[in-house]
């Protein structure tokens, strides 16, 4: 998918002044927020419990060239076929020459946000096959002229009950239904035939495990296990580094996962796919393909950003985040937006591709408090702007104002005279001595908002006088 | 206990009295306080812009600064948490210099944690009556668990109602550089504070950090709330309101 996340501020601004959207994105806390809460609450062992799954994570990621090794030993043991894609073009190839080599005219999909960043879908479209979206929210997106998710767990998250209503009874040519779980049906009576036709079914994997060579798959409405087990083929497409080494280790992770994202105890489906249909086998792929992504993940491993790769994409991150509160998930101009998105995008995508991202936080870490995996998100962001700076990537003025800012308040005279006037020129601009409404230094500010105007002198000044008066 | 006042480069130029609200905290629980007066900047402004080499400089100004007081007291849970758990990583090179600056840091304390956890001060000269309800900031909340002291030191305030608002510890935006790099972000998020801070019903918003109290007064006066009085929790405490007027 192609990055627009240098128009960040332009299209957050955009958001803002989106009345729909603003009133979609108030439903975040009680659709996300305090179902999570309440989750979390029920575990006695929260704390013990993410860092455990962080051990994990590091254990695995530190060797991750040995735990991929012994996943493509075990799955190819199993009868699967084990493909690796250095980047989202390699992907779109893998994945058509699959199509081809069965015949594949049509697939059926379910969520796969590497699919997102690999634009597989206009791929398949390109060489001549069909892929039809079978999550509710993607599906949404599929029929709305291939609308990019704006949230990782809720691709649609973004859209009113009225506007899909509306988009059904448009493309449908249906009459348009009111309730959602009429309009549920009617999107399964359509996809239903796709599922009982296609010839490829195409899943992400939310877990790799090791040992049995099996993806896991967690999902809520059952398309899932559809697309992996109808078709003849499955391929499963999925990051490098969502490989755990054992089932326990998965088990550790799915106490997490379900509760951070969507505050269930357990998702309404949970699929572990081993292998090939055995002879005895009632369903299951003829042919299973694994998929296995780097896309810059690899370049993480060794270096200062390595925790990023801890993430299991529960989405609790952007769920929490003031920023995404504000303006969802499509400003941030790439797949994955909130604080895992402003740390990834950069790192995946280019940092020059990306400069408003790492500095698009007030850092409040409410990110990192309910992270399950313990990314240190904001330590993360600050290392970007780190980044930024020394690549000289950060705008003249700016850099000009921070040199003259640190110059001063490392020669304290001088910084004490620039107090001293700022105090003062600000006391000046109160209008009634109260209150600043434009701020020609920092318009930003004023926009939204007034200053408190200062009383005019420094508390220095004020207690060096204080300490004159006293002797 | 000799204290070092890190008065803030924030409440240095635009509001002075939290300062001195705050010595006099210090003084009434029984500490001497010493000013220094070559203090500017912490250097989380630096920190946070992605400047390590200005904000290495300014710790190391600020550790000449302090290292000989017992404890370095700071009403700003941000500039605390900056000192307390940034400023060790920044010397990497220098063991002995990167120790010094380790015990900086572990005797480095937010205001209300030192009074209520150190110095356990017994009375103080507030006397304000009315309703308040409390922001929890981010740094102090986050970074230093600072959440039950503030409380407790209101509830020592017979006149003080706490009346909590919904969602205390949300970000209210401000963000340092965030509030005038992405004004209209910072500004909206800030609405969502002042909502919470309505529904509260309170007098009073108090909170521990003069960067989001500016944004919120800030927010409140420009969405035409002119009565909802915005302090810092040193103020209240110390009972210096600036007003002049009935008790604070």
């Amino acid at each position: 998918m192609e990055i627009h996340s240098m128009h960040f501020k332009a299209r957050a601004g955009q958001k803002m002044a989106d009345v729909v959207l603003q009133q979609n994105l108030k439903k975040t806390r009680s659709k996300f927020v305090d179902k999570r809460a309440n989750a979390i609450r029920q575990l006695d062992d929260f704390e013990d419990l993410r860092t455990a799954a962080q051990e994990l994570r590091d254990r695995v990621i530190n060797n991750l060239d040995l735990w991929l090794e012994r996943f493509e030993e075990e799955a190819t043991r199993r009868g699967a076929t084990v493909l690796w894609a250095r980047d989202g073009a390699e992907v779109c190839r893998l994945t058509v020459d699959i199509a081809r080599k069965h015949g594949v005219t049509m697939a059926v999909k379910s969520k796969s946000m590497l699919s997102e960043e690999a634009a597989l879908n206009q791929a398949l479209e390109a060489a001549g096959i069909r892929p039809v979206e079978t999550d509710l929210g993607e599906y949404i997106l599929q029929i709305n002229n291939n609308e990019p998710p704006s949230h990782i767990v809720a691709p649609v998250f973004h859209k009113s009950k009225e506007e899909i209503s509306a988009l059904f009874a448009r493309t449908h040519g249906l009459p348009p239904k009111t309730g959602i779980e009429e309009m549920a049906r009617e999107a399964r009576e359509v996809l239903r035939p796709h599922f009982l036709s296609a010839g490829m079914g195409i899943s992400g994997g939310n877990f790799l495990v090791a040992e049995t060579g099996s993806v896991a798959l967690v999902t809520n409405e059952g398309n899932g296990r559809m697309v992996t087990t109808m078709p003849d083929v499955h391929v499963a497409i999925t990051g490098i580094e969502k490989v755990v080494p054992t089932l326990e280790d998965l088990a550790t992770l799915m106490r997490l996962l379900p509760r951070s994202a969507t505050g269930q105890s357990i998702s309404n489906y949970f699929s572990l796919l081993t292998g090939v249909k055995k002879p005895d086998d009632s369903d299951g792929p003829r042919h299973m393909y694994f998929i296995l992504v780097d896309n810059g993940r690899a370049d993480l491993v060794a270096g200062e950003y390595a925790a990023m790769l801890r993430c299991i994409r529960c989405g609790a991150c952007m769920n929490h985040c003031p920023v995404y509160q504000s303006i969802g998930g499509h400003a941030y101009g790439w797949v994955y937006p909130g604080p895992m998105g402003s740390v990834l995008t950069p790192l995946l995508g280019g940092i020059e591709n990306a400069l408003d991202l790492p500095q698009a936080s007030t850092l409040c870490n409410q990110c990192g408090s309910v992270c399950p995996v313990n990314i240190p998100l904001p330590d993360l962001l600050r290392k970007l702007r780190e980044r930024q700076l020394k690549n000289g990537l950060r705008p003249l003025s700016e850099r000009l104002l921070l040199r003259s800012w640190s110059w001063l308040a490392r020669h304290p005279r001088c910084y004490t005279l620039a107090a001293q006037l700022g105090a003062r020129y600000l006391r000046w601009l109160g209008e009634d001595g109260k209150r600043i409404r434009v701020l020609g230094l920092m318009p930003e500010w004023t926009t939204g908002r007034d200053l408190p105007a200062p009383p005019g002198k420094t508390f220095r000044e004020l207690y060096a006088a204080r300490a004159r008066a006293r002797k | 206990m000799r204290v070092g006042l890190l008065v803030t480069c924030l409440i240095d130029m635009l509001r002075p009295r939290i300062g001195f609200a705050t010595l006099e905290l210090l003084e009434a629980a029984g500490c001497s306080v010493v000013v220094p007066q070559t203090q500017t900047c912490c250097g989380q402004p630096a920190y946070n812009s992605g400047d390590r080499t200005a904000t290495r400089q300014l710790a190391i100004k600020l550790l000449g600064e302090f290292e000989d007081c017992a404890y370095v007291v700071v009403p700003s849970g941000a500039c605390a948490g900056m000192v307390r758990k940034h400023y060790a990583e920044l010397i990497t090179d220098d063991p002995a210099l990167a120790q010094r600056m380790a015990t900086l840091a572990a005797k480095t304390y937010e205001l209300t944690e030192f009074l209520v956890n150190v110095a356990k001060i017994e009375n103080m000269p507030g006397n304000h009556t009315g309703s308040v309800t409390y922001h929890d900031s981010c740094s102090g909340l986050r970074e230093l668990g600072i959440k039950a002291q503030p409380r407790r030191l209101l509830a020592r305030l017979p006149g003080v109602t706490l009346k909590e608002m919904p969602d205390a510890e949300e970000c209210c935006g401000f963000g340092g550089a965030f509030s005038v790099k992405f004004g209209e972000l910072s500004a909206a998020i800030a609405e969502r504070k002042c909502n919470s801070i309505h529904t509260a019903a309170a007098d009073v918003v108090v909170g521990g950090d003069l960067g989001c109290l500016l944004n919120i007064e800030g927010k409140l006066r420009r969405m035409g709330d002119e009565t909802t009085r915005v302090l810092h929790i040193a103020e209240l405490l110390a009972g210096v309101c600036g007003d002049g007027s009935e008790g604070c």
